[in-house]
Order: C-alpha cells, then structure tokens, then sequence
C-alpha cells in the first residue's frame, strides 16, 4: 500500500539546518526498513505554472492553482502495510521537519 | 411453523447473532460492505424462506454459510468489473489471520476498526452501532440529532475511508493499545446507552443485545489491558445500570422511574461486580489517581444501587459527586442530572431554577422537558407541567418512556 505524505506550511522561510539533518535522519530510516518510494522538498508556491490543455490548446497561467495561506511544502511517497502503519511513520516525519503533514492513500 | 415464529427466531438471532456473523465476514473479506450486506441478505432471506423449510437447529451457522456465500457470490460479480487478481486474492486467500495476542476476538477487532483514530468521532459511534447493533438508519440518526441522510452518508464515506485508506482490522500492538482504549470505550458507552434506552417507534425501549454486546466487549478490553483503571469507570457504570434493567419496564411495556423501581429485582451479581470495580478505583483516588468522568458517573450509580429503598439513598453524596463531575465535564446535561439530585435535598423550587436556566442548550432535549414536568408538578404547578409533559413526549423517541410521560401527564389534576 502506497500513501502519499504532504508537508503542510504557512510560513515563508525554509528549513533549519536542524530540521534538514532530522529529515536526513528520518529518510535514511524509511530507506533502511524498505518504506522508501521517493520523497522531495517544493519550491515556494509563487514559483507555480497551471497549464490547462483541455480544450486542446494549452492556457498557461501563472501562479499555484489555489491561493491559500496553507500550501504543498514537499511531500514523501512511502510503502506501508497498512494506515496505522503509515501514521506511525507520519509522526516521525512531523516530528523530523516540524511541520504538520496530511497522509492519503494512492489509489 | 408459520410466518411469526420464523419472524420471531430471525428477531432473536439478529439480536444475538448479527455482530458475529458481520465480524467474521469483515475478519474473512477484509471488507466492512462485504460483509455487512451480505449478512442482512441472508437475515432477509431467513424471514422469506424459512418458513416452508423451517428453522435450522443452529441458526448462527446457518446465518454465516449463507452470508459467506452470497458475500462470495458478490465478490465474483464485482470480480466482471474491478480489479480481478486483487479479488480474486481475497476471495482464495484462506491463509489464517496474524495471531492477535491475548485475546482472539473478531468482534473486538472489528470495534477498533470502526473507533479508529483517523475517523472523526461521530462517524465511530454511527458505524460503530451499524455494525455492532445492525441497527437502521433512523435509529443510528436519533442518536445524534441530526438528519437521517447525514448519518447514512457518514457511514457510507467511512467505510470507502476504511477501505481506500487501509485502515487494519485487528487489535492495535500493546504498544499503542492504551493510547486507542479511551476512543474505543467513549464509543462502547454510548452503544450502551442506545441498547438501554433505545429510540424508535419499531424497537424494544431496551435493546439488551446492545448493551450485552457493549458489557462485553469492555470487559474484552478490561482483559486486555488488566492494569490498566481507565476501564474500570466505564465498566463499572455499565454494569450499574444493566443491573436494573429488567426492573426498569413494566409489564406493560411502561418505563418505571428510579424511584418507582422493585429493588427486588435488580441483578445482585451485576451491583456486586460494579461496586467491587468502583471500590478499586476509590483506591485509587486515594492513592492519588485523579478519577475520570466515568469513574464518577459509575460512583454516583453505586449510591444509588447500595440503597435497598429510593429512601435511604445518600443524596447529598450524590450532589457532591455531581459537583465532583461538573468540574470535569461542565456541560448542560451534568448539570441537568446534578439538579435532579439538589431537588431532592433543598428541594424542587431550587432544582426548577437551575433548570430553567439550561433552556438554551437542552431546549430539544427530551429529558429536560420531562425534569422541569416534574419537578413542577412537585411545586403544584400542573398547567405549567402539562405543558412540558407534552414537550417531553413530544421529543421522547423511547417507547416506554413515551408511555410513563404520557401516564405522569394524564395524573396531573
């Protein structure tokens, strides 16, 4: 089962040197104990293109494609057994980077 | 056998058997709508078919081959659209379950399931009571006040939430047992409460398959984690209050109020069991152990329970412990009940005052229009009582309680 980790963050600023050696901590153990999928930090929202092709012709617009005060500040893609499983790890990954996370299934 | 003895045994059955025949179906299809669909088909098929062939001298198992089967007739026509290999797993895998520790019990799993964390706590109790109780959809709905749809729809995306997210069906690891118990009791307390006053106009004012299968999955827990004092409270209230059950209906199907009640009849073995639980935990409140909500409410019904006449009842212990509770858990219904019991000390006059000033917060409150009733047909008031006797029944969703309102509003002069 895969679910997917998103940091959720309402602040501009990025990570401590702290925080970036607990997230180190942190990968090395989902690598180690076989959760690993693949994991990585985002660029600030502002940095946002929404590209629409629907229509057949592409609209390119820019900016997030929601303005909140909340956003995506990184996420991990891990393998769990089960939600208990993967809330465990979600509670050392909060832990880690010291920010609140939200866990969802990937279909 | 005609039509309404089969309908009574499948009544029966339903009552003792429902919770089992669904937890074994979640434990073998590891699916909460596979095994709960199933498993009213085949109820529904008993009522139907039975009749010409008789009741099976083991209904239980009957119940469980004929919902596996059509739970496997299920899966296989899903089979033709869904992802077939993962099905197909399902439907083969016949690999036993992991081993559980302690206790082996796929009723108490599949409560854990329904009173899991990642579940807001409203949709724990109504799936909780769904798939415990199998009770309808109206009935879960009156225990919340809020609109049939509603629930019916919770219940619908915590299930899809069970399933897409992967939530286990199992007892959590020692390690996070303790942190899930009080979850899963909160939940259990209030399957009682549904089973010992049970709202609808099709149900028995009591439902004891509820508040038998509530009593005994707390004390599942009470085994699972023995030194553990927090089950203790809840158990204990529960037993308290079992134990008068059989006194608390009339043979007319009427609600006999507290003081009304033939103490004769209460369970002694029960009151015995509830009060050498709250005598453990006073121990422990000496000792430092600060007693939670259910501590105190089991307290307060063991006063009530070691008076063999309403008359030798220890109020003033009562309110103190009321005043104990209000600290803890200062809502309008402790303080409903907490004057309830000041009535009977500095009388009704005092009691209505403070009543009266909950309106805000209990106004759709049956139990609130049924006290200020009485107590002001106590104070001579019987126009004023009349009136909230008829709020009262209007609100009440308890068929034996309607029938005591409604005789208490008809003695009025």
């Amino acid at each position: 089962m895969r679910y997917l980790i998103s940091v959720i963050y309402d602040e501009t600023d990025v990570a401590t040197p702290d925080e970036d050696a607990a997230i180190d901590v942190f990968n090395a153990r989902l690598q180690a104990e076989g959760h690993w999928v693949f994991a990585g930090g985002l660029a600030s929202p502002d940095t946002a293109t929404v590209i629409d092709n629907r229509g057949g012709k592409a609209m390119v617009t820019d900016g997030p494609f929601l303005e909140s005060k909340e956003y995506l500040a990184g996420f991990w893609i891990i393998e769990a057994a089960d939600l208990d499983a993967a809330l465990d790890l979600a509670a050392d990954g909060s832990k880690a980077c010291n920010r609140k996370l939200e866990v969802r299934p990937i279909l | 056998m005609n039509r309404t003895d089969v309908r009574e045994a499948v009544t029966r059955a339903h009552h003792e058997q429902w919770a089992r025949v669904v937890a074994a179906l979640t434990r073998r299809f590891g699916d909460l709508d596979i095994a709960e669909e199933p498993a009213a088909e085949a109820f529904a098929t008993a009522v139907e078919r039975r009749p010409a062939e008789g009741i099976p001298p083991n209904p239980a198992a009957w119940l469980t081959t004929t919902a596996n089967r059509k739970a496997i007739d299920r899966i296989r026509r899903e089979n033709k659209r869904v992802d077939k290999h993962k099905e197909a797993q399902r439907l083969y895998d016949h690999d036993p379950p992991e081993p559980l520790g302690a206790i082996d019990d796929d009723r108490l799993r599949l409560i854990f399931t329904c009173c899991h964390p990642a579940l807001a706590m409203e949709t724990r109790v109504a799936l909780t009571l769904r798939m415990l109780g199998g009770p309808t959809v109206p009935e879960i709905a009156r225990a919340f006040l809020v609109q049939e749809t509603t629930i019916g729809q919770r219940i619908t995306r915590a299930k899809a939430k069970i399933k897409a997210a992967c939530i286990p069906y199992r007892v959590p690891s020692a390690q996070d047992l303790p942190a899930r118990v009080s979850g899963v009791l909160a939940v259990l307390f209030l399957v009682f409460n549904e089973g010992y006053l049970a709202t609808g106009p099709d149900t028995d004012p009591i439902r004891h398959d509820l508040t038998a299968e509530a009593i005994r999955l707390t004390r599942l827990i009470r085994a699972l984690l023995q030194e553990d004092g927090e089950v203790a409270g809840p158990l204990a209230l529960m037993l308290l209050t079992e134990a008068r059950r059989t006194a608390r209906v009339s043979a007319s199907g009427e609600l006999v109020a507290l003081d009304e009640q033939d103490r004769g009849a209460w369970d002694n073995a029960l009151i015995a069991e509830g009060h050498r639980l709250v005598r453990e935990r006073l121990a422990a409140a000496a000792a430092g152990v600060a007693p939670g909500r259910y501590q105190i409410l089991a307290a307060i019904n063991a006063v009530h329970t070691s008076a063999r006449d309403i008359r030798d009842t220890d109020w003033s212990q009562i309110v103190a412990l009321y005043d104990q509770l209000v600290r803890l858990d200062p809502s309008a219904i402790v303080a409903l009940n907490r004057a309830i019991a000041v009535a009977e000390i500095d009388g009704p006059e005092v009691a209505l005052a403070a009543v009266d000033r909950l309106e805000d917060e209990l106004a759709g409150y049956h139990a609130y229009h049924a006290t200020r009733a009485d107590l002001r047909r106590r104070l001579g008031r019987s126009q004023q009582s009349r009136a909230a006797y008829d709020k009262a029944i209007e609100l009440a969703g308890n068929t034996a309680e309607t029938a005591y309102l409604a005789r208490r509003r008809d003695q009025l002069r």
